[in-house]
């Protein structure tokens, strides 16, 4: 009998189609909205994963990693004399403009890092030598910047290429693997001293103190130690990129507009499959009626109107999974959307799914339980 | 609220016997009464017609000798089993073992293929599907259709749908056929072409066909025929020659 709930289903193509294209629709709407939220979401905190450092001390003011509150330059002692950190070093971070060949100029956003120890590095190198950031006058540009600032040559950036920072020469010596800044801006990499001369005249231009915890202490241990005794704001990595992601959260409409387009992506699940399981029931009443009368039990009745709905959820999930699929490739290839499909993304749209599904039957289980078999005997 | 007496067994060479069934629909000032004590009986290998003019009734106590309609009163006693008493459940079982249906708009699924309507009373029993559409094959052959088994039934006259219903009616075997209006649809010698299927289901002595009509091409196919008249059946004729009579069937 459940196989014949299937054919009953699919045989009716205009039905079939309109179900799977409302799921399949509502899938893509939810899923792509999602995935854009976190992809956005992935995008605020790209400096803490194009920066590693298992702790970042910042003013006691800060609360999100694109908010640099300059230090004093003595805070980078204050946090090395913190009994458990290992060592600290200073990083400069700031949004430049990039003065280009023909004149035009682009926002980049500058890392300054410890020329000794070179402590906050690109954790990977495409292209050129770390150490040769050391030479004068040189940076290191992630691999969107080789495009965004090649534009003005026609051609993307190769080493040797020299740009304009702040009317200061910057020679292109490496090129880096870089996540996005939700700014846009591709990130230039240079020591912290030249960072500091690149950027407009400043009184204090520490943006943050990176720093490790002694061999046998986490860093939660050590960066609540660094607070304690400086005053300054100590978080772990992890703290850190949560706080920056809740601070967009509260302060940007982004969750809100997200939220709207999710929250449309099930209202439209619920009213187009709904609406239209609810009318494949209702014009299959006398059917169903007829199974009723021929000795088909109510639950069975039910267990064949799930199947149906689950049917159409499951494969609608399915093709507007793909299609997200799909979209989010193009995106990511483009590399200006942003676009993360986290496994929690199509766990929970298939979960909103399940439930659109199980309403829509349900929807069509209260017409069966009033249904009287009887009612294949009047015309 | 309801009231049942107690059923004694059938008589002898009886399918089915209703004895005092009250029905009515609505309440308050648009309750409608549709049988008033009716009684009711069929045999066992007699095609009976059940006649009478709309809205007297005819449908309401089909239904309710069929089990998909619950009596506000009265025995109903189908092939031994007091249907006034089962729970819907046992009811529902007792439908799909003992009771093959036929129905005015014939009620075929338009999805499926004609072997495929034609095995669901088995598929519902639990048969294997093979073995289910293996019978329903055979049924069709049985009623003239044998090369129609993969057809959809939209590309089928009116005529081949209900003899597909009849099939669909017979697969399981069942003891009591439940026909409403079976020739109401369909054109003269068609209607006669499905009578006569039936006729020849109702020489079987185990089976009992009961046919809802107001159709007087067909009277002459009955062994029986109830009169029905405001909820009530006011009279019976036991014989065709009664029938041809009463009704001045040449």
């Amino acid at each position: 009998m459940l196989r014949l709930a299937l054919k009953m289903l699919f045989g009716d193509h205009a039905k079939y189609l309109m179900l799977i294209s409302g799921i399949t629709f509502a899938t893509i709407l939810m899923t792509q909205g999602a995935a854009l939220f976190a992809g956005l979401m992935s995008w605020t905190s790209s400096t803490l994963r194009n920066v590693r450092s298992e702790i970042w001390v910042a003013d006691a003011k800060v609360e999100q990693i694109g908010d640099t509150k300059p230090l004093r330059d003595v805070d980078v002692n204050r946090v090395r004399s913190v009994d458990g950190v290992a060592w600290a070093a200073p990083i400069f971070q700031g949004n430049l403009q990039a003065r280009l060949f023909d004149g035009s100029s682009k926002l980049v956003t500058l890392i300054g890092i410890d020329s000794t120890t070179l402590a906050g590095a690109p954790v990977k190198m495409v292209e050129g030598a770390l150490e040769d950031l050391r030479l004068p006058n040189t940076v290191i540009v992630d691999e969107f910047g080789v495009e965004r600032l090649g534009e003005a040559l026609g051609r993307p950036l190769r080493l040797g290429d020299v740009f304009e920072m702040n009317d200061r020469e910057a020679r292109v010596v490496g090129i880096c693997e870089a996540v996005r800044s939700f700014t846009g801006g591709p990130y230039v990499y240079t020591t912290y001293e030249r960072a500091v001369h690149y950027a407009p005249l400043q009184r204090k231009t520490l943006s943050f103190v990176l720093a490790a915890p002694r061999e046998g202490l986490t860093p939660q241990e050590v960066s609540a130690r660094i607070a304690a005794e400086t005053g300054l704001r100590a978080f772990t990595e992890d703290e850190f990129m949560w706080s920056t992601i809740w601070w967009y959260v509260v302060n940007t409409g982004i969750p809100i507009n997200v939220g709207v387009l999710v929250a449309l992506g099930f209202i439209v699940g619920i009213a187009i499959s709904g609406q239209t399981f609810y009318s494949f029931v209702i014009e299959n009443t006398r059917n169903l009626g007829a199974l009723r009368a021929m000795g088909t039990s109510t639950p069975r009745l039910c267990a064949m109107l799930v199947l149906q709905s689950l049917a159409v959820g499951i494969i609608g999930y399915g093709i507007g999974l793909g299609v997200v699929a799909l979209l989010g490739h193009g995106a990511l290839r483009i590399g200006k959307v942003p676009f993360l499909l986290l496994w929690q993304i199509p766990a929970g749209t298939l979960i909103a799914v399940l439930c659109i599904s199980v309403f829509s039957a349900l929807l069509g289980i209260v017409h069966i339980a009033r249904l009287e078999p009887a009612i294949v005997f009047r015309s | 609220m309801k009231t049942h007496v107690s059923t004694a067994p059938l008589p002898p060479g009886l399918a089915l016997q209703l004895a005092g069934i009250d029905k009515s629909f609505g309440a308050g000032d648009s309750l409608t009464k549709v049988l008033k004590q009716t009684h009711f009986d069929a045999r066992l290998g007699e095609l009976i017609m059940l006649v009478g003019p709309s809205g007297c009734g005819k449908t309401t106590l089909l239904s309710i000798l069929a089990g998909t309609l619950h009596a506000d009163a009265g025995d109903v006693n189908v092939l031994g089993s007091p249907l006034h008493a089962l729970s819907e459940a046992a009811r529902t079982r007792f439908r799909a073992q003992h009771l093959g249906f036929i129905f005015q708009q014939f009620n075929l699924i338009p999805t499926l293929s004609v072997a495929e309507n034609v095995s669901v009373p088995l598929l519902i029993q639990g048969v294997r599907p093979a073995e289910a559409e293996r019978r329903a094959c055979e049924m069709l052959a049985r009623v003239g259709l044998p090369e129609k088994t993969r057809e959809r039934p939209g590309k089928l006259s009116g005529g081949q749908q209900q003899r597909v219903a009849i099939a669909r009616a017979l697969v399981h075997e069942p003891s009591l056929l439940v026909c409403d209006e079976p020739t109401s649809a369909l054109d003269s010698e068609n209607g006669q072409r499905v009578m006569q299927l039936l006729r020849d289901v109702a020489r079987d002595p185990r089976r009992t066909v009961i046919v809802v009509t107001h159709d007087p091409r067909i009277y002459h196919h009955a062994d029986r025929m109830a009169e029905m008249e405001d909820g009530k059946i006011f009279r019976v004729l036991h014989t065709p020659a009664d029938i041809a009579a009463a009704h001045q069937l040449n």
